[in-house]
């Protein structure tokens, strides 16, 4: 089967395993059926609650995302092009890499404070290593032939990057970017677990402290929803857009 | 005028080049000849302003320009935007003119990959003397091109520097390449690597 039609078999037996699972189990406070979900989604809905907290998520998963992009691509860049550079911030990277999530968001609400600037400092700070270490894979792989072109053409500091180093980079700025996505809305829902008063984490924390499957499901599932959405809207049309030279 | 003087150039501890001098002035063509792996691709890429960590001097006009061995094109942007971006002053009208003379004018919208690897050396061609350069450096520019499609391409390099009269340095191999373009031939020879001129002395400086 081509196209969406693998997938889409793939998704309906995962519903179906969920089906079956929650038909064994019996009990819906443990596991509700997933038509079980609609009504409370939709009260969510309408009442204004899912898209407040969704929201706040999603401006968070946004400040992080544009964050550590930009200084992970900057940093990524500056140690990929500059070995002296790498050495002295290299030994801080494998700190930053090896340093648990957890400790991080900790340290910041304790330094901080329990603010928005706290949390949005702690997922920014916990994504920026790996943007670095896949940037700075790209800018090691930079073509010579095309600075030294770059170069002799005296082409300014802005048309070296918008038309010769950035697009020599996409590759690697997709992977980040996919990567960066995927990881930093899953710490932000801890960041908010732990310690803001909004969000879909403080959802599942309330719903949690309820025993509320049902509830955390429904802020789970309407997340996912959404970032595929993004996955889907935005940053596969772009990696597309960015690879169409290679197609053409 | 083009002024060279090379003292010496060290990879690590490893001396290249040794004293390499010449000079060139505005409509001449001096080709430098010279085995695989002599440091003739490091002569020129210190000539050219690409490398600058060696000892000695070089003076050179702004408006250069430069032929790879490969056509170094910028793959992700269109064939007409690899001038336009490169010389920044030149106008898409231009641009198109400069095409039509190494014969891709109709190609101006397609990617470089979209080409063959003739058209795509014509495009560096094109590119390299849409700037009006005053000085063209030329790096084994007809390396792994059949005998005809390098004839092609020869025929159409001494068009352009006859219309353009840039002064121009051809590093190559092929005596004949050479021998065809070059008003003046050195060869760079020996370890550390100097110039020296076609007669029977080998000079160590070889002046114009």
């Amino acid at each position: 089967m081509k196209g969406v039609g693998t997938p889409a078999l793939s998704l309906l037996g995962l519903a179906g395993l969920w089906i079956v699972a929650a038909a064994l189990t019996a009990d819906p406070t443990v596991l509700p059926q997933p038509w079980a979900l609609i009504g409370p989604f939709w009260r969510e809905l309408t009442s204004g609650e899912l898209p407040y907290h969704l929201g706040h998520t999603l401006l968070r998963v946004a400040w992080a995302f544009l964050l550590a992009m930009s200084i992970g691509c900057v940093l990524g860049l500056m140690m990929g092009r500059s070995e002296r550079v790498n050495q002295w911030l290299d030994p801080w990277l494998v700190v930053f890499l090896n340093l648990p999530a957890l400790v991080l968001i900790v340290l910041c609400y304790l330094w901080i404070g329990l603010t928005e600037a706290a949390a949005i400092a702690a997922v920014t700070l916990n994504k920026i290593p790996n943007v670095t270490t896949v940037i700075r894979e790209g800018a090691r792989a930079l073509s010579p032939d095309l600075d030294a072109l770059a170069g002799v053409y005296r082409m300014s500091f802005m048309d070296r990057l918008r038309h010769v180093v950035l697009p020599q980079l996409a590759p690697f700025m997709a992977a980040a970017a996919r990567s960066g996505i995927a990881v930093i809305w899953k710490i932000v829902l801890v960041v908010e677990f732990l310690g803001r008063s909004s969000g879909v984490g403080f959802q599942i924390h309330l719903y949690f402290q309820l025993f509320d499957v049902a509830m955390v499901l429904v802020y789970a599932f309407s997340f996912i929803a959404v970032m595929l959405s993004v996955e889907w809207a935005v940053l596969q049309p772009w990696e597309r857009r960015t690879r169409r030279w290679r197609t053409a | 005028m083009i002024s060279v003087d090379i003292h010496s150039k060290h990879f690590g501890d490893s001396q290249v080049l040794g004293r390499v001098r010449f000079e060139l002035g505005q409509g001449e063509t001096l080709a430098v000849l010279g085995p695989s792996g002599v440091g003739k691709s490091t002569m020129l890429r210190i000539v050219a302003g690409i490398d600058r960590a060696f000892e000695g001097h070089v003076e050179r006009p702004g408006r250069m320009a430069i032929v790879f061995q490969e056509p170094t094109l910028l793959p992700w942007r269109s064939v007409l935007q690899n001038l336009t971006l490169v010389h920044r002053g030149l106008s898409d009208a231009e641009a198109s003119e400069a095409l039509g003379r190494v014969g891709i004018a109709d190609k101006a919208g397609l990617f470089p990959g979209q080409l063959s690897l003739g058209q795509q050396r014509r495009l560096s061609l094109a590119r390299a003397f849409a700037g009006k350069p005053e000085f063209l450096v030329m790096d084994e520019p007809f390396v792994s091109l059949d005998v005809e499609m390098a004839d092609g391409m020869m025929r159409l390099t001494e068009a352009l520097i006859a219309e353009v009269r840039p002064a121009v340095l051809l590093v190559t191999h092929a005596r004949e390449e050479a021998e065809r373009l070059a008003g003046r031939i050195l060869h760079l020879e020996g370890s550390p690597a100097v110039l020296h001129s076609e007669g029977k002395d080998h000079l160590r400086c070889v002046k114009p």
